[in-house]
């Protein structure tokens, strides 16, 4: 998909092994239809930002159709991890990596991978609601146009799918024509969300989404992320370890720009193998 | 600090901040009022029937039926005033050699003032120059060469050590004992019947072509060519500006070469208009070879060069100034570096490169140094579209320096030249004006 057949690389081997995983995946989530296969791999993957080593050496998969949580203090290296998963790393002028970071068997710093096509692939909600000034029903469409739909039914439908996949639909379809900077921070993140899925990716990156909300609208991203879960692989950073536990299926703990430990969300938070780990999940540092 | 001296310090501070507003408002006031009431003066007199006249015959404007009964009855009361020239020149006949020589002095200015007042008198060939068609069209002027036929102007240097004083000398009493004695009295009485004084609306002032290098007519082709030229630079630099502004903000590479560049940009700002005109005239004019010689498209291209600069500075600082999440958002979306500026940077930093747009636009209107060698004439008629690439045009900031400093006859029309101050500055405020509603109107239309 991303690039020429040829220059493709078989995927490493897991990072975990797949029994070890269904062990401590709780039952009501553990089997997902055509899940559970490695989606990202990351094989001594490094970030850095001019001599600043970001991300030390990460080797880990992330499973598909899955929500893995990335937990960890500030400046942990959580969010650069994630956003060098769709490159948006590449705006920061200093910025570079080393070791390999697969995305569906094909190395996403490839020479030849077109980081245009990745991102559709690989979609990303942001810490702070960023709609454009510009109408809700634009904003959804604006992917969709961008990949050619031109269609004013078709894009109507795309728009009023995503917006029903974000739970957002009720609140707005009265109103698809007026600004989307009108709307609550709640609104404007989920919106973000359905700007996203408009492009049907099969990764969804939320980067501490809920940071910005009130509790309220937090409960409803959470809510989103339980819709949408089994659908997509989804990763999302955050800092609120309730959280990472109430949404996710795996886990992983960072610090200092090193992956700590990675496992299944109900064995890490009950059963941490790393004393670092449990000194952060039962609030000791953080 | 404590709490009384910062509150002493807060409202000292306060009063200075208003005490400068005020001096500026007033400043603003000294420099805006007489340009009002004095340009207002070039539409809105009192006009006599000279003017009519003119009017008529240059314009084809005004009812010919009423002018020639205006006409008619000016003329009742001025062929007295003929018959007693007529009757002293007689007279002067009839004197001895060295008295009529004395007489001679005396009356050839008198004859000369009632020229100016009244248009050529009979017995005088017709006139080449149209300012000497007719008398004086606006009333205040007549009521000075009113002035001047009554009384001599005598200058006091009895005193060196002082500057030597005016003073005025009844005209009558040197004609004292002559038949020319009793014009004086009856012009002073009838002139508002000889004249005919009657307020005038002339909007034309602002679309007629000037008559005799703006003695009559109105200032169209100046204003005219001011909008060809600020338009003109527009085209030219409005794109390259932006396109400018992009490359700075988003393609280049930090590194000595931009910062080159980026400096030479804030120092081709910074360099005096005259430059730009000698540069203009250097460049495209000898070396381009863009038209023969001076022309419209020469200056509007020296123009774009001389706003390039700011317009390249507002529109980076609008494109810097958009929020880097909606750069973000639209990258992650999967769109293109080139997709993302043209559908999320640039028109979320419109209202700022338009402000930028519109401001050099007023600055293109004003300047007049830079089109000097390349674009102005003093005198023209209007152009046409057709004509921008051969011929020059006469534009409001020239004309204006024009009528101040080389005009022959600057003094006798300064009504022309407040009126084109009075343009000019309306079109530069009109174009800021329009700016503001713009910004206002996108950001609204924005931020929803």
């Amino acid at each position: 998909m991303l690039m020429k057949a040829d220059a493709r690389q078989s995927p490493e081997s897991a990072s975990i092994q797949k029994a070890t995983r269904d062990i401590y995946l709780p039952p009501e989530r553990r089997q997902i239809a055509g899940g559970g296969t490695p989606h990202i791999s990351a094989k001594d993957f490094s970030v850095y930002y001019g001599e600043f080593e970001a991300v030390k050496k990460v080797s880990a998969d992330i499973f598909s159709k899955y929500v893995t949580a990335i937990i960890g203090p500030s400046g942990c290296g959580k969010s650069t991890f994630l956003r060098a998963i769709n490159r948006m790393n590449d705006l920061i002028p200093s910025c570079h990596t080393s070791g390999s970071l697969l995305f569906g068997g094909e190395d996403i710093y490839g020479k030849l991978t077109d980081e245009v096509l990745l991102r559709k692939k690989v979609g990303m909600v942001f810490q702070k609601p960023n709609p454009f000034p510009k109408s809700i029903f634009d904003n959804i469409a604006y992917g969709p146009r961008l990949h050619g739909v031109n269609d004013k039914k078709k894009l109507m439908e795309i728009v009023e799918r995503s917006l029903r996949k974000a739970a957002i639909w009720d609140e707005v379809c009265d109103r698809l024509d007026k600004n989307a900077l009108g709307l609550s921070g709640g609104q404007q993140q989920r919106l973000c969300v359905a700007r996203t899925l408009a492009v049907e990716p099969d990764v969804l990156l939320l980067d501490e989404p809920t940071s910005a909300l009130d509790p309220k609208a937090t409960a409803k991203i959470e809510d989103l992320i339980q819709e949408l879960r089994g659908s997509y692989t989804i990763m999302i950073v955050t800092h609120n370890m309730q959280q990472a536990s109430r949404v996710s299926d795996y886990t992983m703990f960072f610090y200092e720009g090193v992956m700590v430990e990675y496992a299944a969300t109900a064995h890490l938070f009950t059963n941490p193998k790393d004393s670092m780990t449990e000194d952060y999940i039962t609030g000791r540092f953080s | 600090m404590n709490l009384g001296t910062r509150k002493i310090l807060d409202r000292s501070f306060t009063a200075v901040g208003i005490g400068s507003i005020v001096l500026m408002a007033l400043a603003l006031m000294v420099v805006v009022v007489p340009i009002v009431s004095n340009g207002v003066g070039a539409m809105f007199f009192t006009g006599t029937v000279e003017h009519r006249k003119m009017l008529q015959s240059e314009f084809k404007r005004g009812e010919p039926r009423e002018l020639a009964g205006e006409v008619a009855a000016a003329e009742r009361y001025r062929a007295r005033v003929y018959e007693m020239l007529a009757g002293f020149e007689a007279e002067m006949e009839r004197m001895k050699p060295e008295q009529k020589a004395e007489y001679e002095e005396k009356y050839s200015p008198v004859r000369k003032t009632l020229q100016e007042l009244l248009g050529p008198l009979p017995g005088d060939p017709a006139p080449m120059l149209t300012r000497f068609k007719y008398g004086q069209t606006r009333w205040e002027k007549a009521e000075e060469r009113l002035h001047d036929l009554l009384y001599e102007t005598k200058w006091d240097t009895s005193n060196p050590d002082v500057m030597s004083k005016e003073y005025f000398v009844s005209q009558a009493t040197g004609f004292e004992g002559t038949s020319l004695a009793q014009l004086f009295p009856y012009v002073e009485k009838n002139i508002r019947k000889i004249l005919l004084p009657k307020f005038t609306i002339y909007w034309g002032f602002l679309t007629d072509s000037s008559v005799d290098s703006h003695f009559f007519g109105g200032i169209w082709p100046e204003i005219q060519g001011t909008f060809f030229l600020a338009i003109g630079a527009m085209l030219f630099a409005f794109p390259l500006g932006v396109i400018a502004a992009i490359y700075f903000t988003e393609y280049a590479k930090p590194g000595f070469f931009n910062s080159m560049l980026r400096s030479a940009n804030s120092t081709l700002a910074g360099v005096p208009s005259i430059v730009f005109g000698m540069f203009g005239l250097a460049f495209f004019i000898n070396t381009l070879k863009v038209s023969e010689s001076k022309s419209v498209i020469a200056g509007a291209l020296t123009l774009a060069i001389m706003i390039l600069p700011t317009i390249i500075r507002a529109a980076e600082e609008a494109i810097l100034a958009v929020p880097k999440t909606y750069r973000e958002a639209s990258l992650g979306l999967g769109s293109t570096k080139w997709n993302t500026i043209a559908t999320v940077i640039l028109p979320a930093a419109l209202p700022g490169i338009l402000t930028g747009g519109v401001i050099s636009l007023g600055r293109a209107a004003g300047e007049t140094a830079p089109i000097i060698f390349t674009a102005a004439v003093s005198v023209g008629s209007a152009i046409g579209l057709a004509d921008v690439f051969s011929s020059p045009t006469p534009a409001l900031s020239w004309n204006i320096y024009n009528l101040a400093s080389e005009h022959e006859a600057a003094a006798q029309i300064r009504h022309v030249q407040y009126g084109m101050v009075l343009a000019l500055v309306s079109i530069v405020l009109l174009l800021n004006l329009s700016a503001i509603v713009l910004r206002a109107r996108i950001s609204k239309k924005l931020k929803g």
